[in-house]
């Protein structure tokens, strides 16, 4: 973890958590910690219960089962407003009765802050997310993404140990939603606060996050850092949610060297075995695969042959879509310096089976994928 | 009332614009020439000129403590209607934007099934429950209560009123709760508000331009009321509209009657323009996406 400017954050202990609709498992035994000062993304399709989570911490959801901690004190049962916890909502909420400033400055007056105080703090959190000349605005009067830098300054203006953002970016175009992420990266380095954040835009999980969960039908998948998520998904989910991946599905073989798949009428192994009564598959990363020619040879003792199906030009360089023997897709990246294929070509893949992960397959990996 | 005309920019498309809506809003302005300004210029011209040219029935107004009285107690009756019109409809308009669609059909119908039964009607149904035999006293005296005055009083003029005015006072608070997002609740709650606390620094301001528009139309209605309270009020509670049948209907008295008349609307603009800045919106309308 990198160091913060100060340590204001709270950690948070989630243990078990289970919320339930009538039979619906909207969350089903979750657990997660979270460290203080951590930036934390909840990362997974619609419906796989980040809001929920996030609304359990907040104190909007009673939950089922399960112990919630916020700096090592459990508020389960404990009233949204007593567990001084800033929210951030996707559509702002803001209140469109008073301007910007006293929107700001509301929850200080609900804490009895002095008006002098006040009006230094309201001052100081509208500088922070730089909508200081806008506090005489009304809501109304402002666009989408200066609304949601005022709601985000409302949040923070009471110093809160922990800060959650229910995709706060989401309803805005894609230009000021990056520039925003940046904005969020700062503050979140400048106050230390824990911040919880949801978003079911993975790139957006990776720009932010110290570490990232990986949510799928009310459970989490895996938590790490998105390197660890990319480099070392422990379920095809979270391999297939996190950036590009091919999938080898095949008739499998394990003996102790490795395992071996058959893909239509070739054969591509790898040196590591799964144990336990499950159908392994191999997940790729594009960049671990080399395009080429048929009759060109080149690194890994794997190779498969393709016809590219679509090819995009990527500005870096270019990434393919390629139908395997069996008419499954693999994706591939080559750099500009590498030679262009047209739609239709006859190719080969290459690979190394050590870079290849070994994965139990999950037909509803694909399924809930969005 | 006003048209909804756009703000006119300068240019020929705006002002054909303008002139677009003029002309759809005409055929309600010809009709409301023609029933409520015409008549009222004769209720002005009467009142000024019979029995002869001069303020004489203007002066017979003012000098006669008992008309004084009655205006006092016809503004008096009508703001105590008002407030309880705003007390019962508040939290049964705030029901109808938390239930179902089906539950708030009916309890729509239940604000209109009134309207679907004749004023008179309604109000001897009133003279039944709030007699001193009728059903309400009866109910208090049987749980060892007693009874109590209600027919010929105030109360009783109040409680009629306040019930055929009711929807007058539910349809606009609704249709102005309706628009308030609930979720701005749970965001000051997140900032540490109370739910009651919430309720009175968020919803309650966002519902007030409902409780302005229903109060205006209420008050203003109540101030013309005839029916009830002839039928369930007492000389003590006579109000305005009373004498002015009595002096028109009884006495032939046109030139006093419609100086009552102007002074009841006079006063009623005056109280309006009072109040008119305290009601002025201070936000400007919906947020913008
Ligand atoms: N009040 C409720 N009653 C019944 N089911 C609910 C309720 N709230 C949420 N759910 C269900 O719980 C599941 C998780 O919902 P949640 O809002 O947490 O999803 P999410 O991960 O935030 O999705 P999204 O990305 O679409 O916002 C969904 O299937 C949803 O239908
Ligand atoms: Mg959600």
């Amino acid at each position: 973890m990198t160091t913060k400017a100060s340590n204001r954050g709270a950690a948070i202990e989630i243990r078990s958590i289970t919320k339930t609709y009538g039979d619906f498992r909207a969350l089903d035994d979750v657990s997660l910690h979270v460290e203080p000062g951590e930036f934390m993304t909840l990362l997974g399709p619609s419906g796989s219960g980040k809001t929920t989570t996030l609304n359990v911490v907040a104190g909007f959801t009673d939950l089922t089962s399960g112990t919630l901690l916020v700096g090592g004190k459990n508020v389960v049962g404990v009233p949204a407003h007593k567990r001084n916890i800033g929210v951030v909502f996707q559509h702002y909420a803001l209140f469109p009765h008073m301007t910007v400033g006293r929107n700001v400055a509301y929850p200080l007056t609900l804490r009895g802050v002095g008006k002098a105080e006040r009006e230094a703090r309201v001052l100081r959190a509208l500088d922070m997310v730089k909508m200081r000349d806008f506090a005489h605005r009304y809501p109304s009067e402002l666009s989408g993404g200066q609304q949601q830098r005022v709601a985000l300054a409302r949040a923070i203006v009471f110093d809160p140990p922990v800060l959650l953002m229910d995709e706060p970016l989401g309803a805005l175009d894609k230009k000021l939603r990056e520039w925003l992420q940046l904005e969020i990266k700062r503050i979140h380095r400048e106050l230390g606060t824990t911040f919880i954040y949801v978003t079911h835009d993975q790139e957006e999980a990776l720009v932010l996050s110290d570490r990232i969960a990986v949510f799928n039908r009310g459970r989490i998948e895996q938590v790490g850092t998105g390197r660890e998520l990319y480099d070392e998904p422990s379920t095809l989910f979270v391999g297939r949610f996190i950036g590009d991946s091919t999938v080898l599905r095949g008739g499998a073989r394990s003996d102790g060297t490795g395992t071996a798949l058959k893909i239509a009428d070739e054969t591509v192994t790898t040196p590591r075995r799964l144990s336990g009564d499950v159908t392994p598959v191999m997940l790729l990363r594009p960049e671990k695969l080399s395009i080429r020619r048929p009759g060109q040879p080149a690194a890994g003792q794997n190779r498969l042959s393709g016809r590219i199906a679509e090819a995009i030009y990527l500005g870096s360089g270019s990434k393919y879509e390629v139908a395997l023997g069996d008419g499954s897709l693999a994706i591939v990246r080559s750099s500009l310096t590498d030679e262009s294929f047209k739609i239709g070509e006859q190719v080969d893949l290459w690979f190394d089976g050590a870079d290849a992960k070994l994965l139990a397959d999950d037909a509803s990996a694909e399924t809930t994928l969005t | 009332m006003s048209a909804i005309v756009e703000p006119a920019k300068p240019g020929t498309a705006g002002r054909s614009r303008a002139w677009k809506a003029f002309a759809l809003a005409l055929p309600a302005l010809i009709l409301l020439v023609a029933v409520v300004g015409y008549p009222l210029l004769m209720i002005v011209l009467r009142s000024l000129s019979e029995p002869h040219w001069g303020v004489q029935n203007y002066s017979w107004f003012f000098s006669t403590p008992v008309n004084l009285v009655v205006l006092k107690r016809t503004f008096a009756i009508s703001a105590w209607v008002t407030v309880v019109c705003v007390a019962c409809a508040y939290p049964y308009a705030y029901l109808m934007t938390a239930v179902g669609p089906k539950v708030r059909l009916v309890m729509v119908l239940c604000v209109l099934i009134p309207f679907w039964v004749s004023g008179v009607v309604r109000t001897l149904s009133w003279v039944i429950l709030l007699q001193d035999s009728g059903v309400i006293n009866s109910v208090l005296k049987w749980a060892g209560i007693g009874t109590v005055r209600l027919i010929r009083t105030q109360t009783g003029v109040v409680i009629g009123m306040a019930q055929v005015l009711l929807p007058f006072m539910i349809l606009p608070l609704y249709s102005v709760m309706k628009g308030i997002d609930l979720r701005l609740m749970r965001a000051a709650q997140s900032l540490g508000a109370r739910p009651i606390r919430a309720f009175f620094t968020v919803y309650l301001p966002l519902s007030l331009p409902g409780v302005y528009a229903g109060a205006i139309i209420v008050f203003i209605l109540a101030l013309g009321f005839y029916i009830t309270p002839a039928l369930l009020g007492g000389p003590r509670s006579t109000m305005l509209s009373t004498l002015v049948q009595n002096q028109v209907l009884s006495l032939l008295q046109w030139g006093r009657g419609g100086a009552m008349g102007v002074v009841l609307l006079l006063a009623t603009f005056l109280l309006l323009a009072l109040a008119a800045p305290a009601m002025r919106q201070k936000h400007k309308e919906g947020a913008r996406h």
